[in-house]
């Protein structure tokens, strides 16, 4: 074990002598999942969240799998999104609003009481609805924003930044003009942009919340593909209110509804042949 | 409303005149607003002519028993008394603002900052009064130490012996507390822009909550702020009641911090009782000096402010109102 | 695009957070917190003061039945004529600007925002100049004044409605801009419906936009007098020094501001005391009217507007 007290960041997830080469091959993609590495698997148990002293979240119990692609579905107000947000522990940020239950990342207890934030939310990441990236900041800058928190000593920054750009396919794109406004990009591109932001500080878990709605078809599919190779590296889990979305681009599928969990199942199978008379109803639009 | 063979759909033309009256009444109104202000600043200039120039400005004799009137005096009192202002003023209200918008915990938010506001209602000459029979004295012997401490820096320490209780010092540090409500509200307004999704994004990448205030906040709130401390310095410019009475009124430029000095607006109310013919004109041209320099400042300040104010909009997206909301409560 | 290496196995352990990070954080909100505490020092201390050495001279006998005899040696009065002075000469004041001020923001909201292309350039231009009057020193009203209706010996030198229009003139900018912006939030709608029921404009601005405004319309201006309440320099120009109690505002009028400030002034310690408990009756008055209209502020939004 390296000397732990000479550095800002001690990440135990990555050997501080990686060089995390990447291969760059234009214009290809990786269609075929990568080998079976060891990711980290999320599990939740008995979760309840409140604001206040509304119930949104009324005890839910998750195993999400390493290395693959969870959606969660439901109508709106079914909890999804506070449920997602308990992962990060961005719940608990709104003023008035708890959590209790139990929430583990292979193993290692987020919700322990010596835990500090801002470690968990290094190792479990956050893209929202919006794309936000910082208006203040340039392209590189907003790429490098995390980094900036950790001190980043061990680390190469711009090449961590030109790693995170390739990984969501922008690097090409935006190499020549890393220096201007992040927010002179189209909306699709922005939001790469925040995943890149996203996965630059490494985590081992990505929570997308709706990641696509504020995005058209074109750009939507962008980060649906995107989405399919990132999981080789993380565990995704991903919010989405669209159906299609969920069944194109997820390996499972949560359906969610009224705060509870009612029915969790490989994709194909809850779309198909759901078990619950509810999922079948909500699947097939009938409500929702 | 039918009356002879007129259709129901027929209005008489009567009834479009109190719509039509209204408008131009109250156009003519606000014409009047601007003719007003014209006219002002013409009478102002008149009134002040025979005594404004360029020596008048930058010249430094102020005796009005043999009518010399070169108010340089007046000018560096002002700026150094606002720059103190400034200095001690703004970080503390900058610091508020950010306390009460991001950190501090919701129940406790509207009853603190209605306590910050309240230092605004508080009439310039009761701060007057507390000034000089309270806070000159009080202070006296800690300006001392400060001045012997420091007596290696030129005209901050190193006046110990020369020290008067009403002072430069002290007339900023009232202005200081005067501005501090209406930097902090304007600021307060322009930190409630920053949407909210970049507070998220920035907690969401492991950030702590004052990292997330440095790099997501304070550089999006900027501009605004900057905004905010100039709308405070346009309120120290042309304060009076509170300075005359604690700035000692000297008619010449202070030695050091702790020495007396003069303002425009001091030496407008001090010496307006018996002036008259050419001393009466000087200081009608303090009063055009000052409220040239008020005017440039607010114009820069509200260019300042609407330039960080977007995103809130009161349906009109009228920008400027975000800071017209709080300036209007506030001064 | 192109591929990420795959991770190898490795023990989950949470990254540490470096002290330098936890500490830097932490100082920076305590720094935060303490100074919103040292601003509202000042505000514990005026108070206090002004209790400690005000309320003694304020529940003395006389003070409020008798005038200040002015005098140099002997009774010093209480201060009948400044607080009745200031309370006739800020009510004529707000008797102007409270209808021009809404007559300004009626304009402003109503007839500016739409129209011709000059109509909201002319808005625009008078909005501008109106907000940048906030800015402008009391002071300088008072000179203004004194400019125009006192030099000109319009109606005599010194007289009390002179001061109230110099005031008025400091509290048209505040109670116009902060009605503007509460007839910005009637809702559209509403002036919609009135207007496809057939009303004229006129009949939709006072019967319909203007009641729905109230509250703000009324927080407003109790805070513009306020503030007129507490001014002194538009005064010293237009109104003088007075000592006895007049009602005649053509004349010159006490006010409690201007008769704080010669008590500030005075070499005798006993008028000095009278001066902070002038200034606790003053400080208490505006105090009220303060929350009151943030009172009616609050109320107004939480039954939603």
């Amino acid at each position: 074990m390296s000397n732990a007290a000479k550095t800002d960041e001690q990440e135990a997830t990555q050997v501080s002598t990686k060089s995390a080469e990447t291969t760059t091959k234009p214009g290809t993609r990786q269609a075929d999942p990568a080998p079976a590495s060891a990711g980290h698997s999320v599990s939740v148990n008995d979760l309840h969240a409140y604001y206040g002293s509304t119930e949104a979240v009324k005890g839910i119990g998750i195993e999400f799998a390493a290395n693959q692609v969870t959606a969660i579905i439901g109508p709106s107000g079914c909890g999804k999104s506070t449920m997602l947000r308990c992962i990060n522990r961005m719940h608990e940020e709104i003023q008035g609003a708890r959590a209790t239950g139990q929430v583990t990342l292979d193993g290692l207890d987020l919700y322990a009481p010596e835990v500090d934030l801002t470690a968990v939310r290094r190792l479990v990441g956050m893209v929202f609805q919006k794309p936000t990236p910082f208006p203040t900041m340039s392209i590189a800058q907003n790429v490098a924003a995390g980094l900036k928190f950790t001190g980043a000593k061990n680390v190469d920054v711009k090449q961590r930044v030109e790693q995170s750009l390739q990984a969501v396919g922008l690097w090409d794109e935006v190499k020549d003009r890393l220096n201007s406004p992040g927010i002179g990009l189209s909306g699709g591109q922005q939001q790469r942009l925040c995943i890149a932001r996203t996965i630059a500080v490494e985590p081992e878990v990505i929570l997308l919340d709706e990641p696509c709605s504020a995005l058209d078809p074109a750009a939507t599919l962008k980060i649906e593909e995107l989405i399919a190779e990132l999981k080789a590296q993380f565990t995704i889990i991903i919010v989405t209110h669209n159906m299609q979305q969920a069944s194109r681009a997820s390996d499972t599928t949560v359906f969610m509804l009224d705060g509870l969990v009612v029915e969790h199942a490989p994709t194909k199978q809850l779309f198909t042949n759901p078990k619950d008379n509810r999922t079948e109803r909500y699947v097939t639009g009938q409500f929702g | 409303m039918v009356g002879g063979g007129r259709s129901v759909l027929e209005r008489s033309p009567l009834h479009r005149l109190p719509d039509r009256l209204l408008k131009w009444g109250l156009t003519g109104l606000a014409a009047a607003i601007l003719a007003l202000i014209a006219y002002f600043f013409i009478r102002l200039i008149g009134q002040s002519s025979g005594t404004f120039g360029l020596s008048f400005i930058f010249g430094n004799h102020w005796a009005p028993q043999i009518n010399a009137y070169r108010a340089a005096a007046m000018l560096v009192g002002t700026l150094i008394t606002s720059t103190t202002a400034m200095l001690i003023g703004v970080p503390i209200a900058v610091a508020t603002a950010l306390y009460l918008t991001e950190l501090c915990p919701r129940r406790a938010r509207t009853p603190l900052s209605l306590l910050v506001d309240l230092l605004a209602a508080v009439p310039s000459v009761v701060y007057g009064l507390w000034g000089v029979f309270f806070l000159a004295p009080k202070l006296l012997p800690a300006e001392r130490w400060f001045a012997n401490t420091f007596s290696f820096i030129p005209w901050f320490g190193g006046g110990a012996g020369t020290i008067a209780p009403t002072n430069y010092f002290i007339a900023g540090l009232i202005l200081a507390i005067m501005i501090l409500p209406i930097v902090s509200a304007v600021s307060r307004e322009v930190l409630a822009t920053v949407p909210n999704e970049h507070r998220e994004a920035s907690l969401a990448l492991g950030a702590t909550r004052w990292e997330m205030i440095r790099t997501a906040v304070l550089p999006e709130a900027r501009p605004g702020i900057v905004g905010a401390a100039m709308l405070g310095l346009g309120r120290a410019l042309g304060e009076t009641i509170a300075v005359v009475l604690v700035i000692g009124d000297a008619p010449d430029i202070g030695k050091h911090w702790f020495d007396q000095g003069y303002t425009y607006a001091s030496v407008i109310a001090n010496e307006f009782g018996e002036a008259t013919g050419l001393h009466r004109s000087a200081l009608f041209a303090c009063g055009l000096a000052l409220f040239v320099l008020t005017l440039l400042v607010n114009i820069v300040a509200r260019i300042f402010v609407n330039r960080s104010a977007r995103g809130k909009s009161y349906g009109t997206g009228d920008q400027g109102a975000v800071a017209a909301g709080a300036v209007a409560q506030m001064t | 695009m192109s591929t990420i290496e795959p991770k190898t196995a490795t023990r989950l352990q949470l990254p540490r957070i470096s002290a330098r990070r936890r500490t830097t954080d932490r100082v920076m909100r305590a720094l935060l917190a303490a100074a919103t505490m040292i601003a509202l020092v000042p505000l514990v201390l005026v108070i206090y003061y002004l209790l400690k050495e005000g309320l003694g001279s304020m529940t003395s006998a006389g003070f409020f039945t008798q005038d200040p005899t002015g005098s140099f040696f002997g009774q010093i009065g209480g201060i009948r004529s400044a607080l009745l002075g200031s309370l006739e000469i800020v009510a004529i004041a707000a008797a102007i600007a409270i209808p021009i001020g809404i007559g300004l923001a009626v304009f402003l909201v109503e007839y500016g925002g739409k129209g011709s292309k000059p109509m909201r350039v002319f808005a625009n231009t008078v909005r501008y100049f109106v907000d940048v009057m906030t800015g402008v020193p009391s002071i300088i009203f008072g000179l203004f004044i004194y400019i125009t209706l006192v030099i000109s010996h319009i109606g005599g030198n010194f007289a009390g409605w002179k001061g109230s229009v110099a005031l008025s003139l400091l509290m048209l900018p505040i109670v116009a801009r902060s009605t503007e912006l509460v007839l910005q939030t009637v809702p559209d709608t509403l002036r919609e419906a009135a207007l496809a029921l057939g009303a004229p404009r006129w009949r939709v601005t006072s019967r319909v936009v203007l009641p729905a405004a109230l509250p703000g319309i009324v927080t407003g201006s109790l805070l513009a007098t306020a503030r007129a309440l507490g001014e002194t320099a538009p005064l010293l120009f237009t109104v003088a020094v007075a000592n006895a109690l007049t009602f005649n505002p053509s004349q010159q009028m006490n006010s409690m501001p201007v008769q704080i400030y010669n008590d500030i002034l005075s070499p005798r310690s006993i008028v000095n005391s009278q001066a902070w408990g002038l200034g606790l009756t003053l400080v208490l008055i505006v105090l009220i009217l303060n929350l009151v209209a943030r009172g009616i502020s609050r109320k107004s939004r939480s039954a939603g507007s």
